[in-house]
């Protein structure tokens, strides 16, 4: 692989550009869901976005405000039906499933009208190297929306991740801080199912954050630690994917499995050290 | 849409929501709506497997659907089970995504098994749904008892000398088969939908255990068989109705029960 030949093409500039970006929001907002125990609400929320990137296909808006429509929506109406046990409950659950049922047919509605191909797997899995420069823009939003609430509220925001009842005790806004969260929560569902697709943005929230609690004990480490795991693993994988042309010939190996595959072994070394460690 | 070519369609649906009503039960009870969302999506390589090595779907299925289960049991031990619940599934459809796309069948299956394809059911898939749909229910009702009890009162479980480590795994196998069987059917997202719905609208519908459990069966058939109709009625994705039927099969429970 020739690095300025994988640097020259304007599709994989934008790819690394907007996964950055992804990797910005879902690393610290991936923190906070792990310390509120929320993987099922965080993958929940992907799977609903997964309709709004299929209703933007069929209206013909860029499917990131399908996603951050819909992922916005979802996320307070979660909050909503189960209060403070948001996505553990089965009503979680049942929301999910009208949401995927949805997006069944409105992706089907994608390939009869409008006669897009290929809408399933690219909602679904992702179509990283296949981004339009609306997604540059959300990105960067996202990256600098998430960075600013984590520089002003940070310690509010995991102290009412960790412990609602002290962080009230102490005179925070903790109705304040969860509302926060929750916007927060749909940006990063969004530039994850943007960059990985609906299914896979889970692992760009929960993977690089479980790591990291793994390895810290300190939340602003943490924050840190999961930030640079999330961006190596991200760009890691769209390097192999470019790289994969070559492997087996007439095939293409798809970038969201190779980030999955990069944010996984970062997780299980990050088990493994820990459990070293313990020993 | 009683055509001789619609007869094992209709027994395959049919199976599968006695067993995924059935299993919806002990999932409400258990808490285990995650594990439920997760081993469907632990099966999909499996399909991918399948049309890659020539293996008859459900082998493929079931047995991609068990190792997940084996996988989230093992993980299960440890702190924030939601997270490896999540981290599981995310391989599992990652590595799906990969064989589908390099055995080139990418485009045209992967929305039949994300969202399901009933139609496609034929005489040889036939036997294994037979096994799986009947071996579930008994499994279930062989060990109502255990995962009962072992979900309600977890302590007096332990002291009576039951072990809840292997109750889990054992509940996780029985979920892992019927989601395989429930795939070629409902999709991989679906699954749940007819796992879970009928469940939880069962357990806010009734308290007894076995009338719920009845209360379940009866709603999962309802859902299947109403969505498989109205599937061929409209020519719409079957997973689309199996949702929706779902949800509102629980929203109905609900209002009824604060009525």
């Amino acid at each position: 692989m020739s690095l300025a030949g994988f640097l020259d093409a304007e599709s994989v500039r934008l790819a690394l550009a907007v996964s950055a970006g992804a990797a910005c929001v879902c690393a610290p907002v991936g923190l906070l869901a792990v310390l509120r125990g929320q993987g099922f609400a965080g993958h929940a929320l992907a799977d609903i976005a997964a309709a709004g990137g299929a209703a933007a296909l069929l209206l013909g808006v860029s499917p990131g405000v399908g996603f951050l429509v819909l992922s916005l929506a979802g996320a307070f109406a979660l909050a909503g039906l189960e209060g403070r046990g948001l996505g553990r409950g089965l009503a979680t659950g049942i929301v999910l499933g009208a949401g995927l049922g949805l997006t069944a047919l409105l992706l089907f509605l994608d390939q009869t009208r409008a006669h897009i191909g290929g809408a399933a797997g690219g909602v679904m899995f992702g179509s990283l190297f296949a981004l339009g420069p609306s997604a540059l823009v959300m990105g960067t939003l996202g990256a600098v929306l998430v960075l600013a609430a984590f520089g002003m509220a940070g310690r509010g925001l995991v102290f009412a991740s960790l412990s609602p009842e002290l962080a009230r005790v102490a005179g925070l806004r903790v109705r304040g801080l969860g509302a926060l969260y929750l916007v927060l929560l749909a940006m990063s569902v969004t530039l994850g199912a943007m960059s990985l697709g609906a299914i896979l943005a889970t692992v760009l929230l929960i993977g690089p954050a479980s790591a990291a609690l793994c390895l810290t004990r300190s939340p602003s480490l943490a924050v840190l630690v999961a930030l640079a795991l999330a961006l190596a693993a991200c760009w890691g994988g769209i390097a192999l994917a470019w790289d994969s042309y070559g492997w087996w010939p007439g095939h293409v190996w798809p970038v969201s499995f190779f980030i999955t595959v990069l944010v996984l072994g970062e997780y299980g070394a990050a088990r493994l050290w820990q459990g070293a460690r313990h020993v | 849409m009683f055509e001789p070519f619609m007869r094992e369609p209709w027994a395959v649906v049919t199976l599968v929501a006695l067993a995924a009503g059935m299993v919806g039960y002990f999932v409400a009870l258990r808490g285990a709506g995650f594990a439920a969302h997760a081993l469907p999506m632990a099966a999909f390589p499996g399909a991918a497997f399948a049309a890659l090595t020539g293996v008859s779907a459900y082998a493929g299925l079931a047995g991609f659907a068990v190792l997940g289960a084996l996988i989230l049991a093992g993980l299960h031990r440890g702190a924030r089970q939601d997270a490896a619940t999540a981290l599981v599934l995310g391989a599992m459809m990652a590595l799906g995504a990969l064989l589908l796309s390099l055995s080139g069948a990418y485009g045209n299956h992967v929305e039949g098994l994300l969202f399901g394809q009933v139609f496609a059911v034929g005489r040889r898939e036939l036997w294994a749904a037979l096994g799986m749909g009947a071996g579930v229910p008994l499994l279930l009702l062989a060990l109502a008892r255990p995962l009962t009890l072992s979900a309600l009162a977890p302590e007096l479980f332990g002291l009576g000398g039951g072990r809840r480590g292997l109750m889990d795994a054992v509940f996780l196998l029985i979920l892992a088969l019927t989601a395989a069987l429930c795939l070629p059917v409902t999709g991989v997202l679906l699954a749940f939908s007819l796992m879970a719905g009928p469940g939880a609208a069962a357990c806010l519908l009734a308290r007894q255990p076995g009338v719920a459990l009845g209360v379940s069966v009866a709603l999962a058939l309802g859902i299947g068989w109403g969505s498989m109709a109205a599937a061929y009625e409209s020519g719409w994705p079957v997973g689309f109705f199996v949702g929706a039927l779902a949800a509102l099969a629980y929203v109905v429970a609900r209002a009824f029960r604060r009525g």
